[in-house]
């Protein structure tokens, strides 16, 4: 290595403010990534460990604060387990609710992900634009369950609040007002050229190796892989609902990018089946608070992919074992392969592509030149520029389309 | 949705046929098969269900403390929706060794390195790296997932000391 005019860059660990903050080691031959390595668990908060001590009601909160953004995502997978062990059949009403809140959720989640994958290309206008957006359906959370995030809305045996139908009118009126603004991505940023050249052949996944690697999600569905737990081994109601798995060929940045964007309409499209068909009804049966021994394996897809729980009981009122693998470890077997062979410039969309939660943390990188050894400490925010300088360099500006998206 | 199982009882009359397994214990639920089985045959039979019965997704490995054992769960999933939990016990007594699953399942790197961390087995034939999911200064020895560990008393109103 002394002899090469290799470079290895340390990136991250960073901030623990979301769930899941990660590392990279990346080797660079000149600008290139010819060899990148994940290093994760920064942030170990032993929650498997403290599910033991708790009981199945307490866990349902514990869970849900695996993380910020797919929150109902981990607390309906938990209960789905639990509910599987003491046989209790749950009131359709409420696997309706259920599902309302997870496809919000979903939108939030895409939304915002959108939001920072403009923010990392350097298209300003598009991170505006869709926060902004997003507020709504944070606002359409709040109105249904109080919260933002954390909804609390799970029990075990069904849900704890129920939606009037000047409530269930709002949220329609919020989907049109969403699905109006989607379209417009769909076709000023899906069709914005300089988007293509941002992003086509970027962090690229081919399907064989998405599958080898076990990846999950919008990345896998990227990569032309239909699979989608919704539809391939689906829990509630999600069989009466009609709706398309989103996939893509691109097996890139911008496949992934589409696929996110079109399951945002797929949601929308829920939406209005979820509150057209929804039974009258109560919300929730009574589950004792001992389970019967046993143990029972879930999967969820989550806005990031397959969430998966498994529980195992004891016959008392606290859990012998309660095992989480959310989407976010699937994926990143397959980061180290997207990276190698791209160019450091890439590095900050193709780590946010795979949406890992923590693209809004503060993040320190530290350059080291192998062969003087000199070391040059800057921010995830240099890197960031660095590489938006570098492709306007190359002729590829999004602030021009920034200007389009805007309609100035 | 089918009353008798057949697709899952499916899976378990090709694992008895072809391994002689002992099928009765395991658990046939909607689209779920629990199938315990002995160490020895754990890979054979991991390998038959990855390569000729299409459980080609592993979603999750579980390790857990029994007291008496260890025991090891492969959750592994074929595009139909029916998941496998296959799993194998191993007397608890140090040190406990077990095989990796890299061969059959390439992206399972994560999961057995948190076997080591957290359970505090040695998976061989994985590959040399930083430890997951606990911190580089974890102290040697400790297993949060053994059941005889308990977390350390801590009073919060004194800030940690020593990280």
């Amino acid at each position: 290595m002394e002899k090469d005019n290799r470079i290895m860059i340390p990136l991250g660990p960073q901030h623990p403010a979301l769930e899941e903050p990660e590392s990279f080691n990346l080797l660079l031959e000149g600008e290139r990534i010819a060899a990148a390595s994940v290093l994760i668990g920064y942030n170990h908060r032993g929650m498997e460990k403290a599910a033991e001590s708790r009981t199945y009601v307490q866990n349902i909160y514990l869970l849900e604060r695996i993380c910020g953004i797919c929150s109902h995502s981990h607390s309906t997978c938990y209960v789905q387990t639990v509910e599987a062990l003491a046989g209790a059949e749950v009131p359709r009403r409420a696997l309706y609710l259920r599902a309302l809140i997870g496809e919000l959720e979903r939108i939030h989640s895409h939304l915002l992900w959108l939001g920072i994958a403009g923010h990392e290309i350097g298209f300003l206008s598009l991170f505006m634009y869709a926060w902004r957006d997003r507020e709504i359906v944070m606002d359409t959370l709040e109105m249904l369950t109080g919260n933002r995030i954390n909804y609390g809305m799970n029990a075990i045996g069904g849900v704890r609040r129920d939606i009037t139908p000047e409530q269930a009118q709002k949220v329609l009126e919020a989907v049109d007002a969403l699905q109006a603004r989607t379209e417009y991505y769909e076709k000023a940023v899906l069709g914005e050229e300089t988007v293509a050249q941002r992003l086509i052949g970027v962090g690229k996944l081919l399907k064989e190796d998405a599958l080898r690697l076990d990846a999950a999600g919008p990345v896998l569905r990227a990569s032309g892989v239909a699979r989608d737990i919704r539809k391939d081994d689906p829990n509630g109601i999600y069989p009466e609902l009609d709706f398309n798995v989103i996939t893509d060929t691109h097996a890139d940045v911008f496949g992934r990018t589409v696929v996110r964007v079109l399951e945002l309409m797929e949601s929308y499209k829920m939406i209005r089946q979820i509150i057209q068909q929804m039974p009258e009804g109560p919300i929730a049966v009574k589950v004792p608070a001992r389970i019967p021994a046993g143990e029972a394996f879930m999967r969820y897809e989550a806005p990031r992919g397959e969430d998966v729980h498994y529980t195992r009981s004891n016959g008392t009122d606290k859990p012998d074992r309660v095992k989480v693998r959310a989407p976010t470890l699937a994926n990143s077997a397959a980061i180290a392969h997207m990276l190698e062979g791209g160019y450091l410039a890439d590095a900050p969309i193709v780590i946010a592509a795979i949406d890992p939660c923590f693209s809004c943390t503060d993040r320190s990188v530290r350059v080291v030149d192998a062969r003087s050894g000199e070391e040059k400490l800057f921010d995830w925010e240099g890197l960031r520029k660095y590489s938006v300088a570098w492709y306007a360099k190359q002729g590829v500006d999004l602030s021009a389309a920034s200007m389009r998206l805007r309609g100035d | 949705m089918e009353a008798n199982f057949e697709r899952e009882n499916g899976v378990l009359a090709r694992l008895n046929e072809r391994f002689g397994l002992d099928i009765q214990g395991a658990a046939v639920k909607h689209n779920r098969v629990y199938l315990s089985i002995p160490e020895e045959a754990f890979m054979e039979a991991l390998k038959f269900l990855r390569n000729e019965l299409d459980f080609s997704h592993l979603c999750a490995i579980t390790g857990l403390d029994t007291g008496e054992n260890f025991e090891f769960l492969y959750h592994i999933a074929e595009p139909g929706g029916i998941v496998v939990t296959l799993k194998y016990k191993t007397k608890r007594e140090d040190p406990v060794v077990i095989q990796t699953v890299l061969p059959v399942y390439p992206g399972a790197t994560f999961y057995e390195r948190e076997l080591e961390g957290l359970l505090g087995v040695t998976v061989e034939g994985l590959p040399e790296g930083r430890q997951y999911p606990l911190p580089d200064n974890w102290p040697k020895g400790q297993y949060p997932l053994r059941k005889d560990w308990k977390p350390a008393k801590q009073n919060i109103d004194e800030p940690t000391k020593g990280v």
